[in-house]
């Protein structure tokens, strides 16, 4: 890293050998059912890779599987050279945003501070605030740039904002790997781009690899390396051009689907249907999902 | 001391309002029944004020409320028993709280849970009270409180409880903040988030159970719910705003008790009546604030 004068409270993360994640024939699912399966991918140090698919195809089943809340059905999963485990401090984690309640009052700075200490039991001591942890949490916070709104209530905030200070919870810890579960819904075209650039940024400084699950590719063009299509009962991954186009996606919804691409360069998906969005268990244990 | 003739005294021996506040409490406190009252309404709103923040924060009132009309069944069934009805009311809310805390693990599926026990448990209560020859004094004082019945024995029982209600929460503080308020994160993050909802309900139990001694089961809410409340609006901080909340708790019983001790009305009216205003007035007050606030920033831009 030559240059980089971002106020980082570590080092970066040094290069080490191996990938970040690795996974071999890798299949998901819910008790009987197979969500989808022979996913083979490695993801590297400092990669940006976007998941996209449809609805209901397993793209948050991939975080689960990565933070541990969720057995592989079979394959091996390697995260950090290591079987995924519940709590691991090398991910930083940010669920759908919808998942808090937008009402609550609390500060994000004390958000923030969760993702530094929360998973202890006990209380931090009232009468010695530790200097050192402020540090890391107003770091975390003006490295998502919400150090001016981040002591309001989480309610009386933006849905942007709100994002950035989970994201800025997500950091505090100190990650290796960030997982974000469609940190870009419910934003604005605006908001969408900045926050992609934002996590790219962030990720670029502190040398992390991402895996942020999305439901359009075009915020994000600017800033992926790789893409990981999960579709149709199997994964794909790989660069936007070659995985984003009518014939590598129609091969995997096993239906006609044709990428578009607007005056822009931006790319459309058309054509998938609402029987494809949410596909039914046999179209999962599918006969068309193809390996990449 | 029965809580007949601590009544009989009190309205016999009418200590006049003085204007001097020192020496009319130390008259009040003077008698072992209003003194023992002064004690337990102490001890129950330091808890109410903390457990309560948690109530408010993960919008567990309805929970807060059920538990009480559990503990009314568990009462009313110790005093068929002839068994002091602290005991009932601690089986039964810590049995109300396993349950509920068990069934229901997701918020939709709670509310349901907690109806339908709730509802089973008046029917109970409704039958032990009809079975209990004493019927309306002892209705009364479980549905409405009856501070000044406590004895020196219910003193310290609820200080026990109350101190063991206290270090739990001090104890799964941190945890339980993050799982309040983010329960996705928290349990990638590994903390226990469903061991965590039924030890938050235990620990309402304890905090209900001793609670109603006080303002009763149906009046609840202006310990375990308004004081922390109230706090919410004034601050934002989690540790701010629990210290105010048992401060506004201990505001509301003890003023409660002295204007009781004047009066020929039950002081949980007076406990519920005064908690009812803070929470008026503050809001008006930071509506208030917040107005001249906002105009003092568009004056600013001009």
């Amino acid at each position: 890293m030559i240059g980089s004068t971002a106020p980082e409270p570590r080092s970066p993360h040094p290069a080490s050998e191996g990938p970040v994640v690795r996974a071999v024939d890798l299949a998901a699912g819910y008790g009987a059912i197979t969500i989808w399966k022979s996913a083979t991918f490695d993801v590297h140090r400092g990669e940006f890779i976007a998941v996209l698919g449809p609805n209901g195809a397993g793209k948050s089943t991939l975080l689960r599987l990565l933070l541990g809340l969720l057995r592989p059905q079979s394959g091996t999963l390697e995260v950090l050279g290591q079987p995924p485990r519940r709590g691991n401090p090398a991910i930083g984690y940010v669920p759908q945003a919808r998942t808090i309640d937008p009402e609550i009052a609390f500060r994000g700075i004390d958000l923030v501070r969760l993702g530094l200490d929360g998973h202890r039991w006990g209380f931090a001591s009232p009468l010695r605030p530790r200097d050192s942890q402020r540090r890391l949490v107003d770091q975390a916070i003006e490295a998502v740039d919400a150090s001016s709104y981040a002591d309001r209530k989480l309610g009386q905030m933006s849905g942007g904002e709100r994002q950035r200070l989970l994201l800025a919870q997500a950091l505090v810890g100190d990650p290796e790997l960030l997982l974000l579960d469609e940190p870009l819904a419910n934003l604005d075209l605006r908001n969408q781009s900045e926050m992609a650039e934002l996590v790219a940024e962030v990720a670029r400084s502190r040398n992390l690899s991402v895996v942020l699950v999305a439901h359009d590719l075009n915020p994000l063009s600017r800033v992926v390396d790789r893409v990981c299509y999960v579709a149709g009962g199997s994964v794909v991954i790989g660069p936007p051009d070659e995985i984003v186009t009518t014939e590598v996606l129609s091969r995997l919804y096993g239906a006609p689907v044709e990428v578009l691409f607007d005056s822009r360069g931006r790319r459309f998906v058309v054509g998938i249907d609402e029987e494809l969005a949410h596909p039914h268990p046999e179209i999962s244990h599918g006969t068309h999902g193809r390996r990449h | 001391m029965t809580l007949a003739t601590a009544h009989m005294i009190a309205q016999l021996n009418p200590t006049s309002f003085s204007w001097n506040l020192a020496s009319d409490i130390r008259q009040i406190l003077s008698y072992q029944f209003e003194l023992h009252a002064f004690e337990a309404g102490g001890i129950v709103s330091v808890v109410s004020g903390i457990v309560g923040y948690f109530v408010v924060l993960r919008r567990s009132a309805f929970a807060a409320h059920a538990l009480s009309h559990v503990g009314f069944a568990g009462a009313a069934g110790a005093a068929v028993l002839s068994v002091n009805p602290i005991w009932g009311l601690l089986v039964f809310c810590l049995g109300g709280a396993a349950v509920m805390g068990a069934l229901g693990q997701r918020l939709r599926e709670r509310d349901t849970v907690i109806g339908i026990v709730l509802a089973f448990m008046l029917g109970l209560g409704v039958l032990f009270i009809a079975l209990y020859s004493g019927y309306s004094t002892e209705a009364y004082s479980i549905l409405f409180g009856q501070i000044e019945g406590v004895s020196s024995g219910d003193v310290l029982l609820t200080l026990g409880v109350g101190v063991f209600t206290v270090l739990l929460i001090g104890a799964m503080y941190r945890p339980l903040l993050f799982a309040s308020v983010d329960a996705d994160v928290a349990e990638a993050r590994r903390v226990p988030v469903g061991f965590l909802a039924i030890a938050f309900m235990v620990t309402l139990a304890l905090a209900v159970a001793i609670a109603v001694q006080v303002v009763g089961v149906l009046l609840i809410f202006s310990l375990l719910v308004t004081p922390a409340a109230i706090a919410d609006l004034v601050t934002r901080r989690p540790g701010r705003a629990m210290v105010v909340a048992v401060v506004i708790a201990l505001a509301c019983t003890w003023i409660g008790l002295v204007i009781g001790w004047y009066f020929p009305y039950p002081d949980s009216f007076f406990i519920t009546s005064i908690a009812f205003a803070g929470y008026v007035v503050t809001r008006l007050a930071v509506r208030g604030v917040a107005r001249r606030a906002a105009r003092r920033a568009r004056l600013d831009r001009q």
